[in-house]
């Protein structure tokens, strides 16, 4: 549970509960993206996002998603783990 | 060095290292503490260590959250596990943690309705599927997972889900670490700090290191070559005498934190007055409990726990480890009565614990070689 993933939203799907469709590793999951509304911004489709336990904690640029993902890929078993836990994961 | 090639600029950690070398003075000890678990992990994974002058020595500190919930904590979640017509929800880590007879995996194989979530939504969302059900959430974690907590609880209110509730043991991890500087038998030069934390808490928090006790802090990503370059930036630090909180991890941590979380926090949570650690007992005000406005959510309330305290198993050090007062490989069980199969103490349980990243990257060969 200690991972923070990269993932890319796709679209809010939940205005009011601040819930998106995010792609993390080809899986398309439900996270809270509420931690993001900061200031009078939001996360929105095509934002790189990290996202731990179901939320996203924070905006990321394009660069370095793709340099954490090949990061967690090569941690094996955790990333795996985490990866199944998401799977399972359908929150709505 | 077998690892380096594996870097994402290996020309660039080679560079550092080179840098790191040229830093240090020879005859001098440094004491570097990475706070982290994550930290742990992965200078263990890509033998950071294996890159550092022979003088630099890394300590590892309490930031697994796993490793540091107490015995007698875990029993309090066993109880409930076990109570008629609970669903015990909590992430997969805390499975294996031993409590002082059981673990959660054994009382699911006696029965108990134990399931893994991957986030505190699902455990809402359970709840929600199963209204004649109470869902009981096991939540674990510092500032980073803290807020996802905070936000779950939100919703269960505004929604009134009345079957579900969480057992909070969410820590922070300021306290720990002034306990750490203050104490005597520990003699840190300076520390590697939470980048995940810092996403959440900013950086103001850990500037209380430099300005009273004088350590140097670099704010730290989980690569590689952050951890090395954070490691130059502390001893930079030591020897041009300056001690700050320094941030490698700008790109994802601002330097004010992220203030909606903090909010969240704020609302939901109150300050323990004070919260037993595995290994480093009761430290003040060093985890947070549900408020009062959120009581109607708190399983200690709800529910009767046992709440007592359990010491540790003999045999184990775990306390010492996360002390960061002896290395894993000094445990006299570490690698024969415990293992990641088989846990005696939480540091050897989560992939974050020193115990288990020593185990897992084969450290144990090579410092009994060493010795
Ligand atoms: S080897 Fe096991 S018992 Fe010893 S300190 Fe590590 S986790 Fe605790």
């Amino acid at each position: 549970m200690c991972l923070a993933i990269p993932g890319q939203v796709v679209e809010v799907v939940d205005e009011q509960n601040r819930l998106a469709t995010v792609e993390v590793a080809g899986v398309r999951r439900t996270v809270n993206i509420g931690l993001l509304d900061v200031d009078g911004t939001s996360a929105g489709a095509g934002d790189w996002v990290l996202i731990h336990v179901g939320f996203a904690l924070s905006k990321i640029d394009e660069a370095e998603a793709h340099a954490t993902l090949k990061l967690l890929a090569e941690m094996g078993a955790e990333y795996e783990q985490e990866l199944e836990e998401l799977k399972a994961s359908a929150i709505e | 060095m077998k690892f380096i090639d594996e870097f994402r600029d290996a020309e660039l950690g080679r560079a550092l290292a080179v840098e790191i070398l040229a830093t240090v003075e020879p005859g001098r000890h440094y004491k570097i503490m990475e706070v982290c678990g994550g930290h742990t992990h992965a200078i263990y994974k890509y033998g950071v260590d294996d890159l550092l002058p022979p003088n630099v020595e890394l300590v590892h500190g309490p930031g697994c959250p796993v490793c540091v919930i107490p015995m007698g904590r875990v029993d309090d979640g066993i109880s409930l596990a076990h109570q008629p017509g609970v669903i015990f929800t909590c992430f997969g880590d805390m499975l294996r943690v031993p409590g002082s007879s059981q673990t959660l995996l054994d009382a699911k194989a006696q029965g108990a309705d134990v399931r893994v979530v991957y986030s505190p939504l699902d455990a809402l969302r359970i709840a929600k599927q199963h209204p004649e059900r109470q869902v009981v959430f096991f939540a674990i974690g510092f500032e980073t997972t803290a807020p996802s907590t905070a936000l779950t609880l939100r919703r269960a209110k505004a929604e009134n889900v009345q079957n579900f509730s969480v057992i909070c043991s969410h820590v922070t991890i300021v306290p720990p670490l002034r306990a750490l500087l203050e104490s005597p038998d520990l003699r840190l030069d300076g520390f590697i700090g939470p980048g995940h934390v810092a996403t959440v808490i900013g950086l103001r928090p850990f500037q209380f290191m430099p300005d009273e006790y004088g350590k140097p802090v670099a704010i730290s990503g989980f690569e590689p070559l952050d951890l090395l370059q954070s490691m130059l930036m502390v001893l930079r630090q030591i020897a041009d005498g300056r001690a700050e909180v320094e941030n490698q991890y700008a790109r994802v941590v601002p330097a004010q934190g992220n203030p909606r979380a903090l909010e969240v926090m704020d609302e939901v949570f109150a300050v323990r007055p004070e919260f037993e650690w595995r290994g480093l007992g009761f430290i003040p005000k060093s985890a947070l409990r549900l408020s009062d406005n959120y009581a109607e959510w708190d399983a200690e309330l709800r529910f009767a726990v046992p709440g007592v305290r359990v010491a540790d198993p003999q045999a184990c050090q775990c306390g010492e480890v996360l002390k960061g007062a002896i290395k894993p490989w000094e445990c006299k069980v570490f690698g024969t009565a415990c293992t990641p199969e088989r846990p005696i103490g939480a540091c050897m349980v989560s992939p974050e614990g020193a115990c288990a990243a020593y185990y897992n990257y084969g450290r144990f060969a090579r410092e009994r070689e060493v010795v």
